[in-house]
């Protein structure tokens, strides 16, 4: 009997964030892209509360939270700033798109969704409409990318579950 | 117009008795709290309004949510789980020992993976910079933890009994005495941000972040036992909690490795 999720509520920014959370390699590293955006709620307006985690699905040779030893890490995290937009310096993940989960106040449950960096050919994206399938796909291209998240309403973003 | 405590009440009731009567009809027990509970106000614009798109594993080949960020020793420091030995003095409060089992669907256990908490103090204020709350801040305590769980999916915290806190969602809103935990398991899909609650709390029924999960045994899931066995003569109480994550298809890629 699986154990219920609760909101990650107002009051994690002294405790989930860490140093260089959002650094998954660090700053000049080959290849590395950065993915920045914003979160906004059903009203459009920006969400200052949030807690972004981004997954490689490789864990990488640099520490998880530590962050020393290696190069890359799989995984990232970021609060949203008061303007509602976060980011992260990455590695290109080794598919189409990199995972990513959103936790914040409100959210009784954590959301997971997929940023892709390119619209091509993938089983996901291919069942969807035109409109919902534009909102898993970054905008940019080389090194720069920008992603929103919008949690309810007309662009509202793709929400995945297993 | 005030939202007052007998307003948010009646809500939860409603939904209470809207979720007995799916049960009644033949509907699924929901393990889960449902996104959109309009008693807690601040899902109301939050909550997606198109259901979630179900991933079918056996089209997707990339699987990237079916492994999991992996954390160790140089990820964490010795005292990191006990919250009464961060700081120079000793916290105020009722010293509590909270340690329990982390474990997939199948009770199988998960090891080796990083569990974080952070709570109030034990006059229910957070050392969080926008916290409004007029009670006191404890310089001994800042109320973050972070531990591994051993070979067994054992965790262990030492910590003070948190306090509960008002949050002004509607007059003489409380919340009941609670720790957040933050969970990975062996996929991505299987990440958890909960919060375990202390047995018997008066505040439960008027709470509609625990009442957002309506079923009753569930909702008695995020609520520990105290475990004399676990009390620390001379030094602390016991609570019991263990937590099961949620992820139907991890079990069977792992047992496929
Ligand atoms: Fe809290």
């Amino acid at each position: 009997m699986t154990t219920p999720s609760q909101t990650v509520g107002p009051f994690f920014s002294h405790a989930l964030p860490y140093e260089r959370d959002w650094e998954l390699v660090p700053e000049g590293h080959p290849g590395a892209i950065t993915l920045t955006g914003r979160v906004l709620d059903g009203a459009g307006e920006p969400v200052p509360d949030a807690l972004l985690e981004l997954w490689l699905g490789f864990t990488g040779d640099r520490g998880a939270l530590s962050r020393e030893g290696g190069q890359v890490s799989g995984y990232g995290r970021c609060a949203t700033a008061p303007d509602g937009t976060y980011r992260f310096r990455t590695a290109r993940p080794p598919g189409p798109y990199l995972s990513l989960q959103i936790f914040a106040r409100g959210l009784l449950r954590s959301l997971l969704t997929r940023v892709y960096l390119e619209d091509v050919p993938d089983p996901l994206l291919d069942g969807l409409e035109p409109e919902r399938r534009a909102t898993l796909v970054a905008a940019g291209s080389g090194d720069s990318y920008c992603f929103d998240v919008r949690l309810q309403g007309a662009e509202e973003t793709v929400f995945i579950e297993f | 117009m005030t939202l007052t405590q007998h307003d948010i009440d009646q809500e939860i009731a409603a939904r209470h008795a809207a979720y007995e009567q799916r049960l009644a009809d033949g509907g699924p027990v929901e393990h889960q709290p449902r996104r959109d509970y309009a008693p807690y106000r601040s899902s109301m614009l939050r909550h997606p309004q198109q259901p979630p798109v179900t991933i079918d594993v056996g089209k997707d080949p990339e699987l990237v949510e079916l492994s999991s960020p992996a954390f160790g020793e140089r990820d964490i420091t010795e005292i990191d789980n006990d919250l009464t030995r961060q700081h120079d003095g000793e916290p105020i409060g009722e010293r509590i020992t909270v340690s329990g089992r982390l474990l997939d669907r199948d009770g199988r256990p998960v090891r080796g993976q990083l569990v974080e908490i952070w709570q109030a103090n034990s006059a229910g204020r957070y050392a969080h910079q926008r916290e409004q709350h007029d009670a006191p801040l404890d310089p001994n305590f800042t109320g973050v933890g972070r531990t591994l769980t051993d070979d067994d999916g054992h965790y262990r915290f030492t910590t003070v009994q948190p306090g509960p806190y008002p949050w002004r969602q509607h007059v003489n809103a409380w919340r009941p005495a609670h720790i957040h935990f933050s969970l990975f398991g062996t996929a991505f899909t299987q990440r958890l941000v909960t919060q375990m609650y202390f047995p018997s709390d008066p505040l439960f029924p008027y709470d509609p972040i625990i009442q957002s999960v309506t079923d009753d045994a569930a909702r008695q899931r995020l609520v520990a036992t105290y475990d004399h066995s676990l009390s620390v003569p001379e030094f602390s109480m016991g609570y019991h909690w263990d937590i099961v994550l949620d992820g139907p298809h991890a079990t069977w890629i792992e047992e496929g490795r």
